[in-house]
């Protein structure tokens, strides 16, 4: 063998591509999601010019973004209600939610004597429950907030009590061998098998958190100082007032989108090191 | 005098409740600091002595004697028993040195006291470099050697493996049974260890114990006289060749004489 120096090797074509297809899926995610809304702008303005259509059944693009500044101080206010009621709901729905499940994971008799329950609880639409809660609960915030509760609790219970259930077998009858108690158990193998099982849960239920405080106010319906969104657009609706409408509507999927992205934030904060789901794939 | 086995199993049977006759009538002694091989086809009940011997499983007959350990309510040694099973069964949410802290975690020793072991334990299957690594990022065989450090860890004076290396490569396989070898003369643990592989088994084993199925049972035991240290020259010598070949027989002849179900 002669030793020739070892020549400078070219990057395969074929890794090349792939790094080049992986770049052009990176500015993709953002960038075609932003043309598709831009162009339905478009389009939604273009049609209420062509079709003569009245701004007191569909308004223009720009008639609601004027609503939504004109009017920023008064939805402001109201979505900071609403996001209270959604996120103390939340807070009670993730306490509720994960203690009930440990507590079920505790004893299969205490799971199969509630479990009925909570499933009746999120199978009866929130909307013919919440008239009787208001009758029966005096505080409006608190009737709301047991509103938003009911339906945000049920995906993180589920959740939960599944993870519970799936920590490995082997890892149980380690647990047992070196004499781990309960609590052990629970704090060192059930707990972190259920993370990424909650997390799912807690995607879902951020989301329904806000459309149970949504629908909650909806039937409420009674306004004044501190009223949220949903009576904004009560509100707005009798007044035949759209482009406010509108502008609660956008505020509210807004909010939506952001709860979720934090969500998704918060799942990759707490398995990108370990999780499939979350890991990054080489090769 | 003849010392006392560390464990006596008398008459164990374990039946499911399917009605599946998993262990029959099985008895035997396991000698302190012996390293014996379970070996049997699949569907023999090795996997099930060991849960038993483990207290992991409850028997239907007969018992299990721990002539020189005190013997709790429950029928449980208060000598250390660690188990290796044929997966990792590693946390993967823990990094490597967390997985093996955990069994004196659950003994209530801090991080910083269980330091020096953990390193120790780590040390001893080469991955002293990879403390702060997930399980993730280990191959099959470092992650097998991070199950093997978790079981060291508590110094056990019993070892169960149930098909540990089954998973792994050859070449992994023969670098494991070679370092399980050195750690267990060096600490004088007893092994029980449970394979479906002839040549693991006469490569390892002090005694190769040989079950067959339905029900389980013992059908031959068989005692490997060859002196330890034994290295990969072992391999290649007539006198392992020769114990292969006696488990080898006397599997087939178990197989040829079960039922035929």
């Amino acid at each position: 063998m002669s030793d020739t120096p070892i020549e400078e090797i070219d990057i395969d074509p074929v890794e090349m591509r792939k790094a080049q297809a992986l770049k052009r899926e990176k500015i993709g995610r953002w960038l075609l999601p932003l043309i598709v809304v831009v162009l339905s702008i478009v389009a939604w303005d273009r049609l209420c010019v062509w079709n003569d259509i009245p701004h007191y059944i569909i308004p223009r693009p720009g008639r609601v973004l004027d609503s939504l500044i004109t009017d920023w101080s008064l939805l402001i206010g109201s979505l900071g209600t609403t996001l209270l009621i959604t996120f103390s709901a939340l807070a009670i729905a993730i306490v509720g939610g994960v203690g009930l499940a440990v507590l079920f994971a505790q004893s299969k008799w205490i799971e199969m004597t509630f479990f009925p329950y909570a499933v009746i609880l999120q199978v009866t639409p929130i909307i013919v429950i919440a008239p009787l809660i208001f009758i029966y609960v005096e505080s409006k915030f608190a009737g709301l907030l047991i509103c938003a509760w009911i339906v945000a609790f049920f995906p993180i219970l589920s959740n939960t009590t599944m993870g519970l259930n799936s920590a490995d077998h082997n890892l149980r009858d380690m647990m047992k061998l070196y004499g781990a108690s309960r609590w052990q158990t629970l704090r060192f193998l059930r707990l972190p098998s259920a993370l990424p099982f909650f997390l799912g849960g807690l995607k879902i239920a951020g989301g329904l958190s806000l459309i149970g405080a949504i629908v909650a106010e909806f039937v409420a319906g009674s306004g004044g100082v501190g009223s949220g969104l949903a009576f904004r657009i009560l509100e707005a609706s009798y007044r035949l007032n759209i482009p406010r409408m509108f502008a609660a509507i956008i505020l509210i999927s807004v909010t939506g989108v952001l709860i979720f992205m934090f969500m998704t934030f918060l799942s990759w904060l707490f398995l990108h090191k370990w999780h499939e789901s979350a890991v990054k794939r080489e090769i | 005098m003849e010392e006392a086995p560390l464990l006596s199993i008398q008459q164990i049977g374990k039946t499911f409740s399917n009605g599946t006759v998993a262990l029959r009538g099985m008895t035997m002694d396991i000698e302190q600091g012996s390293f014996v091989s379970l070996l049997g086809p699949s569907g023999c009940g090795k996997s099930t002595v060991l849960k038993i011997i483990a207290g992991l499983g409850n028997l239907t007959t007969g018992r299990v004697n721990w002539p020189t350990s005190n013997v709790d309510n429950l029928g449980r040694p208060d000598c250390e028993i660690s188990f290796v099973f044929q997966e990792p069964t590693l946390m993967q949410w823990a990094t490597v040195f967390e997985n093996v802290w955990l069994p004196l975690r659950l003994k209530g020793i801090s991080r910083s006291n269980a330091k020096e072991r953990v390193e120790e334990a780590l040390d001893m299957v080469g991955l002293h470099d990879f403390a702060s690594s997930y399980p993730r990022e280990l191959s099959g065989g470092m992650k097998m050697r991070v199950s093997i450090a978790r079981a060291l860890i508590t110094r056990p004076k019993l070892l169960l493996m149930d098909e540990p290396f089954a998973a792994l490569d050859e070449i992994t396989r023969f670098k494991l049974n070679n370092d399980l070898l050195g750690l267990w003369e060096k600490f004088n643990w007893t092994v029980i260890f449970v394979t479906h592989s002839v040549f693991e088994s006469a490569y390892l084993s002090s005694r190769i114990v040989v079950m067959a199925a339905r029900p389980g049972r013992v059908v031959e035991d068989i005692d490997v006289g060859a002196p330890y240290p034994r290295d990969d020259e072992f391999r290649t010598s007539t006198a392992y060749n020769g114990y292969c070949r006696e488990a080898s027989n006397a599997l087939h002849s178990a197989m040829d004489a079960g039922d035929h179900l």
